[in-house]
């Protein structure tokens, strides 16, 4: 028994430096096209679809307001690096705290809430997150967003080219990975699961949920709130549609798609909602349809999500071969 | 050990309790019963904090624990079973024990996703203690199934495998036989003497007569969210009122 | 006097919110699920109105009827769909399912009809009338009518017909009701029918005051939800009142305040009242039946 979970300990690490490696050596058949651009950009939805994950499909918390930490992330660090012209890796690190810090207060009252109420409330957390970029016209800059925000640096190096912001970008999602990979399979991870399956029992068995609840939601809004700032420092431009519930709701799609409850599942999520809409390109706004319908159908149909779904399907196809041989 | 004085529970109009006090001593088994719907699973619902009591106190010891959420009195001691087994389904088996221990490990969100030494280390002893438990109840083989998938009976003991991990200073115990054939039964008798011979206080609800008979020193009657009765086996099983309320309607 | 003013367009808003809200608490009351696609069934109300004008070139009160029975059409596909495909649903499912609809629903009236904000001919002009020192516009009291009906009706339906009262009985205990033979599931399709075309006739009138387009559901809706919340969720006045106080407090803030934030307040009341009074204002006491 103890040698089984050896094995299987090992066998996740190496699932985690194979992850690794195809990380490094995506972006080269493509390293000056197009594509390493949007693999960036799988980079920060994966960290955002992480948070979220470990939220709801973990505790079972939902969130429709995890855009509104990305874009606290995003503003936080344009606007003290553009105007108060604060070093970038110091603004992020003091942005991320302080959205962190904000996310563990509105927890208590937001995560005492359940099911419906909590959705609306988050909802309403993040609406309001965007109503607040929309008219800080100082600060913000408004609907007209805002721009000239640096690329990250390091000593001489400059993060300033598409392959280069990939392998930041990709840097600090391995870092969320693992983190959350270590967290998953620990003594918090089966509180939070066991919140999520049963909170009356979890609590009987001494798991203090409310506070492992905010605990979590803290730290997928520092997991967002990093992913904000990254993305600024990549694009250079934000606006506030980039930070608007839609986007909330991309991120659930991403969750549901991928696999409630996995972590893997949430980078797969990410990285075919952020194709998709690449490969949907000839229908304009097409997205939002194919998403709705990915939304009902899945939690239909595939409430496990891909992850789980694929393999699932191997198993059933692989021994019909064989009992046909 | 455990004492219920005046508890009285209400939910809007209807009265589910009132009135309740009594003791569970320490050491002893004490079972409860009444018919359905007497207010059993309310009454372990309050002492363990799910609900708060409408008037009365709940004590643990010497101290007022009334106030205390589940999980603290989880912490000092005070550990029950559900009478509709509230596993943790998607877990397996020896998770949901290893969540069973989560009070006596402490290693936090940091600790966690840093995966420290110590981590590890706890990490270890908390597998190895879940294993312990899982063997005490004889489902050590069913390790690694997922919890939703047990039968019904195996269920059961997990439920009480993983309250043990907490090791409880009093155990509530609701139904725990319901569901059960008879082998299971006798088997289930036999596990909760050996968990009183460990030191811990039981309390169980339950329908199963004899099974209340043989293992109880000490039985509680409710009828209709009031105390109909207290005493041994033999003084309840002579209790005219008793009879007529609860034994003789199950006659019918 | 300004004030007047506000409080005029402040009760019109807050009247569409009411008969929002009460869509909401119609829906949830026979089935627990809050329905995160009730503002499109607002947005179809007008959208489709505006459709049935120009493109089939009905008369007004033939589109209208047009308009709310297609969206009623969209809330039975829904419900048959969406919602019943699942059995023991969790809300977990039922939120993401929900939401799932709603962005499907606006998908595709912007696939079909556009992005464009489109305005709805007033219903009988737009001559103002004056009241003191403010001005009332005739939609105004169409707005007003409309609502006082509905919630005359809806009282009437609950309380004194049969298939009101049987719904009510499902929402006060699913499975007594389906053992003194009430089909659950013929009343929770009803609920998505009346909780429907609710929603699309609070779109319609208020589609001449506002403009209209694919994407006015979301707003619409979550301060519909906003008013249903202040009212505790019930199918009655409190909703009401809520939504009218909502309507008040959004115009006076946006009048004196700042236009900006409008929206921001109706979600500063609604994160109060879920962490403050989660029961509602106007409810007394916890009922903490299970
Ligand atoms: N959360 C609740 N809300 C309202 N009424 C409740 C609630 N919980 C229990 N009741 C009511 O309290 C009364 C006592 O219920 P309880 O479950 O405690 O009975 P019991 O003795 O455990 O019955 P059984 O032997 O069937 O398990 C019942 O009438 C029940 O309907
Ligand atoms: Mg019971």
């Amino acid at each position: 028994m103890a040698k089984k979970k050896k094995v299987a300990l090992k066998s996740d690490k190496i699932k985690f430096l194979v992850f690794c490696l195809v990380v490094l050596l995506a972006p080269l058949p493509f390293a000056k096209g197009y594509l390493s651009n949007v693999l960036i950009f799988v980079g920060v939805n994966s960290m955002l679809a992480l948070g979220l994950n470990l939220l709801l499909g973990y505790a079972g918390q939902i969130s429709l307001g995890q855009a509104a930490f990305f874009g606290l992330g995003a503003y936080g660090s344009g606007v003290l690096t553009t105007q108060f012209t604060m070093n970038p890796w110091l603004a992020m690190v003091l942005v991320a705290v302080s959205v962190a810090l904000f996310a563990f207060l509105i927890g208590f009252p937001v995560l005492k809430l359940k099911g419906h109420y909590l959705a609306m409330a988050t909802l309403g957390v993040g609406i309001i997150a965007n109503i607040a970029f929309n008219e800080t016209v100082d600060l913000t800059g408004g609907p007209s967003g805002l721009s000239g925000i640096p690329n990250l640096s390091i000593g001489g190096f400059t993060f300033d080219n598409d392959l280069k912001n990939y392998y930041l970008v990709w840097g600090f999602a391995l870092v969320a990975i693992l983190l959350s990979l270590n967290l998953v399979n620990s003594r918090v991870g089966r509180g939070l699961r066991a919140i999520h399956d049963s909170e009356v029992a979890a609590r009987v068995m001494g798991v203090n949920a409310r506070i492992m609840k905010v605990q979590v939601f803290t730290f997928s809004a520092l997991i967002s709130a990093l992913a904000g700032s990254l993305y600024a420092h990549v694009v250079t431009f934000i606006s506030p549609t980039s930070f608007s519930f839609a986007v909330s709701v991309e991120l659930l799609t991403m969750v549901v798609i991928g696999g409630l409850g996995s972590v893997y599942g949430s980078i797969l999520g990410a990285l075919l909602l952020t194709l998709l809409p690449e490969l949907l390109r000839a229908f304009q706004d097409f997205d939002i349809i194919v998403y709705g319908l990915l939304l009902i159908s899945m939690t239909i149909y595939l409430p496990g999500g891909l992850v789980r779904g694929i393999p699932e399907l191997f198993r059933r196809l692989v021994p019909a071969r064989r009992g046909n041989a | 050990m455990l004492r219920l004085e005046g508890i009285g529970k209400r939910f809007g109009g209807l009265t589910a309790l009132s009135g309740i006090t009594f003791s569970v001593i320490e050491g002893s088994i004490t079972g409860i019963i009444g018919p359905n719907g007497a207010g059993k699973t309310t009454l372990f619902n309050v002492a363990t904090g799910i609900y708060p009591p409408s008037e009365g106190a709940v004590l643990l010891g010497e101290k007022n624990i009334s106030a205390l959420p589940p999980e603290r009195r989880a912490r000092i001691g005070l550990v029950r079973t559900f009478q509709n087994i509230e596993l943790f389904g998607k877990m397996t088996v020896l998770e949901n024990v290893m969540v069973g221990l989560h009070t006596q490990s402490k290693c936090g969100f940091l600790a966690c996703s840093l995966r420290m030494p110590w981590q590890m280390s706890e990490e270890r002893r908390i597998r190895e203690k879940a294993l312990e438990w899982l063997d005490f109840v004889g489902i050590p083989d069913l390790a690694d199934v997922e919890a939703g998938a047990l039968p019904f009976g195996k269920g059961r003991l997990l439920e009480i495998a993983r309250a043990m991990a907490l090791e409880p200073k009093i155990l509530l115990m609701d139904e725990p036989a319901a569901g059960l054939n008879s082998r299971e039964t006798a088997e289930l008798a036999e596990l909760i003497k050996k968990i009183r011979d460990l030191g811990v206080t039981v309390a169980l609800v339950e329908h199963d007569m004899d099974l209340v008979m043989d293992i109880c020193d000490q039985i509680v009657v409710l009828n209709l969210g009031t105390m109909l009765a207290q005493g041994t086996p033999r003084e309840i099983q002579e209790n005219p009122e008793v009879i007529a309320a609860y034994l003789g309607e199950s006659e019918d | 006097m300004e004030l007047l003013q506000f409080v005029i367009s402040g009760l019109a808003t807050g009247s569409i919110y009411a008969l929002i809200g009460l869509s909401f608490a119609i829906i949830f009351n026979s089935t627990g699920i809050i329905n995160f696609a009730q503002g499109e069934f607002v947005m179809l109300g007008g959208v489709l109105t505006i459709c049935a004008i120009t493109l089939l070139k009905l008369p007004l009160l033939a589109a209208i009827l047009a308009a709310v029975a297609g969206t009623t059409l969209v809330g039975i596909i829904f419900e048959r769909f969406a919602i019943r495909p699942l059995k023991n649903a969790t809300p977990l499912s039922l939120i993401i399912i929900t939401i799932g609809a709603s962005i499907l629903i606006r998908g595709v009236v912007m696939l079909l009809f556009g992005k464009d904000t489109q305005a709805l001919p007033a219903f009988s002009g737009t001559t103002p009338i004056e009241v003191g020192s403010a001005t009332l516009l005739p939609q105004h009291l169409w707005i007003f009518g409309v609502t006082i009906l509905v919630i005359i009706g809806s009282r009437l339906f609950f309380h004194h017909t049969i298939t009101g009262k049987a719904m009510r009985a499902c929402s006060f205990n699913r499975r007594a009701a389906s053992l003194v033979g009430i089909s659950v599931w013929r009343m929770v399709l009803l609920s998505f029918v009346i909780s429907s075309a609710l929603g699309s006739l609070a779109g319609v009138i208020i589609a001449p005051l506002t403009m209209t387009a694919y994407d006015v559901g979301v707003m619409l809706g979550l301060k519909g939800f906003c008013a249903a919340i202040m009212g505790g969720m019930g199918s009655g006045l409190g909703t009401v009142l809520g939504g009218l106080i909502l309507g008040i407090l959004e115009s006076l803030g946006a009048g004196l305040l700042s236009s900006g934030y409008k929206d921001a307040i109706a979600f500063f009341i609604l994160l109060l009242i879920l962490f403050v009074r989660p029961q509602g204002l106007f409810k007394k006491g916890e009922t903490e039946r299970v």
